[in-house]
């Protein structure tokens, strides 16, 4: 056996996206020596492929916004589910993590008056997304890699050496966290160019892996969303909560086939864009639900007149929350009002000038010229629902990001409980700066309140790399590719969008044999940048997620936000007051029922009685 | 719709390697990663090659399409005949890993040698003002995905491994414009991009230019910029500190 390369952190982030890079600004700003672990390139994760913006309210755009306002659009988006601490954190710190980036020299599009410049977005009652052209989310990334540069730079000057106190693995998974007894030791896992095995001993893991929906076939996420964290977390004895709630983000490209599932960001929708059926009806306004009805124009005039006076009209239902978004244009779809290519379509040609188009959607524009043949700025899209985010994940405490296991923290999209059942947009990017900086500042102080460290077993380290060498060690077995693809085409058929108990049930077979097969995988090559072999290695994450997912969905017999029951269309005031939450012993998923702390007084307060008798049972309002 | 199509892919490692043929299906609406990843699902499963976003958006997944530095994902099959092979190779300037993987670490190194940006001490979060016309130099440059085909492409390092060492390339030089031209930064760019990286080596051919995916305009935005304040440097060092002045106010 090959030695094993072995290093030593007080503190290891892995994800190399928002949450881990501004984790690992933080635990190195507290001092500690910290390493970044990530399996794309440095500054290739998936936050460079947000578009829209991050919420904060800054007020800026409108003086009447402050963080209870955007505190209460975060509740109703998630009906009411969420974390209410999470959520009030949140609200509250957006603002200065936003302007904190300046600082590190980020450059967000401007006000007239020299301030960051915010638009509206789908759920927020003000202009409140931070934005540069559509493009937000590679100015988020490239700002963090660029501070964590400047922290190297420090430290060359003070100590001569660039990663004394800051090193980033780029292209090197984790394949399994290490323990000693019941606190995290460290993580275990391969360099993708070499398949080398490594071994990261520290006291303190902050996972910041995002999300899971490679598991899905139609998706806007890209091939590191595995699941991988979740999977981690899980394996490790922490819960995940929330796994249920998948948010299908409406727009998505659908045509040509290779590109289907491709996001269009909802600011074509914020800045004007409309969504026409085949008829050519604005079919939004036919979707208003109940709850909504105070919030949202019901006529075409009011609601263009918001775009110039949002004071004294309502919003265009264009600009609801995404799940009921998703929902009406798969009704549309199912109806037979589709487009030619099996969406619907979405209008920003008429709607602004084509200067005017090409300054604030550049990529949209972009993206469509190039792999649709289709100019925005003289034609319709065609855009349909497309897997987008997860708001499931590891169950953490709010102001520290620690998960049940001493050691192991969470933050961005694997934790779970901050935006309920329903994400709005522009509030991850947010939520990964402010619980990244968390993570990151408990993780640093339970390292430094530790006694002795925790060890590794070498005995630990053997079985991790058994387990990842499995897949070379059978013959004549499947091809990862080819069972990669089934459980895409199940989860995507029968725990989408739309759900039914009969077809959960079917899909959980599925899954089972699955997993049968996944256990005699075989793998061509050798270990040296295998993909055959990262997919097989990447499979066991998205087969044990998808399990908590359909689990857990099954359970759910209500409708709320991204989770809708066919067999249970409404939503039921006694399940918002419970979680599911998913563990796994080993062998197979166990999901229980674990009761919400009720909001807190002062928070229930910032709502209207009315308003709360939608979502609280009578017991809870009394 | 679909058709076999004919493809040379570079196969090797830093040992050697080989181009190999291949005739894959290919159908409407595709570009040539989804080519790479059919051969990947099919045909060669551990063929290694970068990709993460598809959708052009993060610059992982560059090579060179018939001897032209492309993204994989941005290529789409429909600009080529049915009956034309398509070599696909890895990008020339860097080292090779396997396949269509290189090592990339040059520009790494060359992005840690440019001091960061200098924010103004005298600022408290919250308090920058800056207007639009003034952010939107800085903005284009920031536009880049580090794909590094204008690094892959620069004359000066393509074939001249000697002239790493003392050139940071089109997309470094572009960072320290960027920096240079950020309305609130305080340092004193112009002798370090002549002096620290090469800007003198730059002949502004605008190979760089044309084969940046985001269309930023590289050489007369970026590059020849920054050459003018270096010439002036040279005459009348006042001109700097005016224009710095300037600026602020
Ligand atoms: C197309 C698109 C547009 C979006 N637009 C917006 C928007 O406008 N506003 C908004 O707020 N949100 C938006 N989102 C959502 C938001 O971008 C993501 O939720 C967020 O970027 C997730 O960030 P993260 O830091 O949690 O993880 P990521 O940025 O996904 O980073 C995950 C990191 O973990 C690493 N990793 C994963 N597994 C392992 C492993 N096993 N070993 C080592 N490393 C590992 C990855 O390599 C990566 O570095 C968008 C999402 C998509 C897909
Ligand atoms: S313009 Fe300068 S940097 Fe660009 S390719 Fe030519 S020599 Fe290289
Ligand atoms: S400047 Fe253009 S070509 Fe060069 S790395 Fe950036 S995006 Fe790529
Ligand atoms: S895969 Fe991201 S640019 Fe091609």
């Amino acid at each position: 056996m090959p030695e094993l390369e072995r290093h030593s952190f007080d503190v290891l982030v892995i994800g190399a996206g928002g949450a881990g890079l501004r984790a690992a600004i933080e635990a190195r700003e507290h001092g500690l020596r910290t390493a970044v672990l990530c399996k794309s390139l440095f500054g290739k994760a998936h936050t460079v492929m947000a578009e829209g913006g991050i919420a904060a309210a800054m007020g800026n755009a409108n003086e009447s916004d402050n963080w209870q306002v955007h505190f209460r659009d975060t509740m109703r988006g998630g009906k009411f589910l969420n974390n209410w601490r999470m959520a009030e954190l949140h609200a509250q710190e957006a603002p200065q993590r936003v302007w904190e980036l300046e600082t590190y020299g980020a450059l967000f599009d401007r006000t007239k008056d020299g301030r960051i410049s915010q638009r509206n977005f789908g759920g927020h009652e003000y202009p409140r997304l931070a934005h540069v052209g559509d493009r937000t989310g590679l100015e988020l990334i490239r700002t963090l890699q660029q501070k964590i540069v400047s922290l190297q730079q420090d430290d060359f000057q003070e100590f001569g050496d660039y990663e004394e106190r800051l090193r980033v693995f780029q292209e090197f998974t984790v394949t399994e966290l290490v323990k000693d007894g019941e606190r995290v030791a460290g993580a275990f896992g391969y360099w993708r160019e070499s398949g080398r095995f490594v071994l990261f001993e520290a006291p303190a893991v902050i996972l910041a892996t995002g999300g899971i929906g490679k598991s899905f076939k139609v998706t806007s996420n890209s091939w590191e969303y595995t699941g991988d964290g979740h999977a981690l977390a899980m394996r490790a004895g922490a819960s995940l909560i929330n796994m249920e709630f998948i948010q299908f983000h409406p727009t998505g490209m659908v045509w040509p086939p290779s590109v289907k599932g491709i996001l269009v960001t909802e600011s074509v929708r914020g800045d004007g864009g409309v969504l026409r059926n085949s008829d050519g009806k604005r079919f939004m306004f036919d979707y208003i639900p109940e709850v909504f009805k105070d919030k949202y124009a019901d006529n075409e005039e009011e609601a263009d007149r918001w775009y110039t006076d949002q004071a004294n009209n309502r919003r265009p239902p264009e600009l609801l929350p995404r799940d009921e978004v998703a929902r009406a244009i798969n009704s549309e779809v199912k109806a037979g009002r589709g487009s030619p290519h099996g969406g619907v379509f979405l209008d920003v040609s008429t709607r602004l000038p084509a200067e005017e188009i090409r300054r604030r959607l550049p990529s949209m524009h972009h993206q469509f010229k190039e792999l649709a043949d289709v100019d925005i700025t003289a034609q319709p899209m065609e855009v349909g629902p497309t897997c987008h985010y997860v708001m499931g994940g590891v169950e953490v405490d709010p102001d520290t990001g620690s998960s049940s296991v001493p050691g192991l923290y969470a933050a961005g999209e694997v934790s779970g409980g901050m935006h309920g059942s329903n994400r709005l947009g522009g509030n991850s990017l947010s939520d990964l700066l402010v619980f990244g900086r968390r993570a990151g500042a408990g993780a640093a102080q339970y390292v430094r309140a530790l006694g002795d460290r925790p060890v590794v077993a070498e005995q630990a380290v053997a079985e991790a790399r058994a387990t990842a060498l499995k897949p070379f060690q059978h013959e004549g077995g499947e091809n990862p590719y080819t069972l990669h693809m089934e459980l895409q085409q199940s989860m995507n058929d029968l725990v989408g969008i739309i759900r039914r108990a009969g077809e959960m049930e079917e899909a959980l077979q599925r899954l089972e044999k699955l997993e049968e097969r996944a256990r005699s995988l075989t793998v061509e090559g050798h270990q040296q940048f295998n993909p055959g072999w990262h997919l097989a290695l990447d499979l066991r994450n998205m087969l044990l997620v998808s399990e908590c997912v359909a689990k857990a969905a099954l359970l759910r017999t209500e409708s709320r936000g991204g989770h809708t029951r066919d067999d249970h269309p409404s939503m039921d005031s006694e399940w918002r007051r419970k979680l599911l939450v998913c563990t796994t012993s080993g062998e197979g998923v166990r999901v229980e029922e674990k009761p919400q702390i009720p909001i807190r007084p002062d928070l229930l307060d910032l709502f209207d009685r009315t308003e709360l008798e939608k979502y609280l049972t009578a017991e809870e309002l009394s | 719709m679909s058709y076999q199509g004919k493809f040379r892919v570079w196969r090797g490692d830093d040992s050697g390697g080989a181009l190999e043929d291949f005739t894959v299906e290919v159908n409407e609406g595709e570009v040539v990663l989804d080519i790479i990843h059919r051969l990947q699902a099919t045909q060669a499963p551990d063929l290694a090659v970068r990709w993460n976003c598809k959708a052009g958006k993060c610059g992982s997944c560059s090579a060179e399409i018939n001897g032209r530095p492309g993204l994989l994902c941005m290529t789409r099959m429909s600009i080529f005949e049915e009956s034309e092979t398509i070599t696909v190779t890895p990008m020339r300037t860097f080292p090779i890993i396997r396949d269509l993987v290189t090592d990339v670490s040059y520009n790494y190194t060359k992005a840690r040698e440019i001091p960061s940006f200098a924010p103004p001490k005298d600022l408290a979060p919250g308090e920058y003002r800056m207007q639009q016309v003034d952010v939107e130099r800085s903005q284009e440059f920031r536009k880049c995905i580090e794909c590094f085909l204008c690094q892959n492409t620069c004359h000066v390092i393509r074939d001249h491994e000697e002239n790493k060492e003392a050139f940071s390339g089109p997309r470094f030089l572009m960072r320290v414009a960027e920096l240079e031209m950020h309305p609130l930064d305080t340092a004193d760019r112009v002798d370090q991009a002549q002096d620290d990286h090469g800007l003198g080596y730059c002949n502004i051919t605008k190979c760089c230019s044309e084969v940046c995916p985001e269309h930023i305009h590289i050489t007369d935005n970026a590059l020849i910029p920054m050459k003018e304040r270096v010439a002036d440097r040279k005459y009348d060092p006042i001109v700097w500190l005016g224009n710095k002045l300037f600026k602020r106010s």
